[in-house]
């Protein structure tokens, strides 16, 4: 049980926006800014990020959500997310999408912890200053959406069937309140 | 050095928020509700001294003394002051409501599963409310985003703490909406 009182059996940060419509309009909207607005990185690898962080996080409803729609947006080659998040083997994704992934893990640890090796090696790998900062950004913002899901307790559903309808619909339809 | 070349000179998070505004608007817009907007049992000091005291124990030097210079300034009080509730608010002159708060907000900061059911229901038992709950982690965890925004791209913040108190009463007066967006 949420560990405060909202509507019941409404899964996870959805029930925390409809208690709280005021703030949930801004976390909306840098959801859908973030993970699908103009980016040189692409949603698949947004989300990707997102579902890393959260992992990361042990933050299970923003993991299996995020991971859902992170296998929608990369289709016939959705086995990259399972290979990251439950292999821990990052064969298949790009030298770049490593050294940023790689930056997104040290920030979920503390924004301190990511060197100047750290970004020279993403730069040499391709990623531009763009990439670097919107991959930073959304490491920093699933650090507050984890946060705020699990430090109220809301409800996470189990199973995996939930999550893929949740996945397809934030990859076809996006984030709105 | 800032990690990026944000082609502004601006220190901490304003930095990062010209360099992208469409989502340095947002971000605004989520500080002005959670720390400005008057439609909160919680009083402006107490959610600025939770987003100081999140930020001092992330270590982050721009956010601390922009956000407890902000409590100075509604407290009214001097810097000792916020300086002993961040470092130790069991021991400060603070209301037990606000300590039971902030030991919510301690737990966001290591992360949203250390926060007990015993450290919800203390700080119920002390009159706060589900809203005023729900408030302390949202803004505990904002900060754990702000901060890593502005560590994680290594901005630079200026390190005299007289400058954070000279600009807290202009920020108190125009909020954060516009903060930071007008070079």
């Amino acid at each position: 049980m949420a560990h405060i009182e909202v509507e019941e059996g409404v899964p996870g940060i959805r029930s925390l926006f409809n208690f709280r419509p005021e703030t949930g309009k801004p976390l909306c909207e840098l959801a859908e800014v973030l993970l699908r607005g103009p980016s040189p990185l692409s949603s698949a690898e947004r989300e990707l990020i997102a579902a890393y962080v959260s992992h990361r996080n042990g933050c299970m409803f923003c993991m299996n959500s995020h991971a859902a729609a992170a296998r929608c947006w990369y289709g016939n080659q959705k086995h990259i997310v399972d290979e990251l998040l439950h292999e821990h083997n990052a064969n298949s994704l790009s030298h770049k999408m490593k050294a940023l992934l790689l930056i997104a893990g040290k920030v979920q640890t503390n924004g301190k912890s990511v060197t100047t090796d750290d970004i020279n090696a993403a730069k040499k790998a391709g990623a531009n200053d763009t990439d670097i900062h919107d991959t930073v950004l959304i490491a920093a913002s699933f650090s507050l959406f984890n946060r705020y899901v699990d430090g109220l307790a809301s409800y996470t559903p189990t199973g995996e069937a939930a999550y893929e309808e949740m996945g397809k619909r934030m990859c076809l339809k996006g984030y709105h309140i | 050095m800032a990690y990026i070349d944000l082609q502004n000179d601006l220190p901490g998070i304003r930095g990062p928020m010209i360099y992208r505004p469409e989502t340095g608007t947002i971000l605004n817009e989520l500080a002005e509700v959670l720390l400005h907007d008057e439609n909160n049992t919680l009083s402006r000091g107490d959610r600025e001294m939770i987003g100081a005291y999140v930020s001092s124990e992330n270590d982050c030097f721009f956010c601390q003394h922009v956000h407890g210079a902000m409590a100075q300034h509604y407290y009214q009080c001097d810097t000792p002051f916020i300086d002993q509730v961040k470092k130790d608010f069991q021991s400060a002159d603070i209301s037990e409501k606000l300590k039971s708060l902030l030991t919510i907000a301690g737990s966001v900061q290591k992360g949203g599963k250390q926060v007990t059911r015993e450290q919800i229901d203390n700080a119920k038992s002390l009159g706060a409310t589900d809203r005023e709950i729900h408030d302390t982690v949202l803004i505990a965890a904002a900060f754990c985003m702000f901060n890593r925004y502005v560590d994680g791209l290594n901005t630079w913040a200026p390190t005299d703490r007289q400058i954070y108190i000279d600009r807290a009463p202009m920020r108190a007066r125009e909020g954060y909406s516009q903060a930071g967006l007008v070079k």
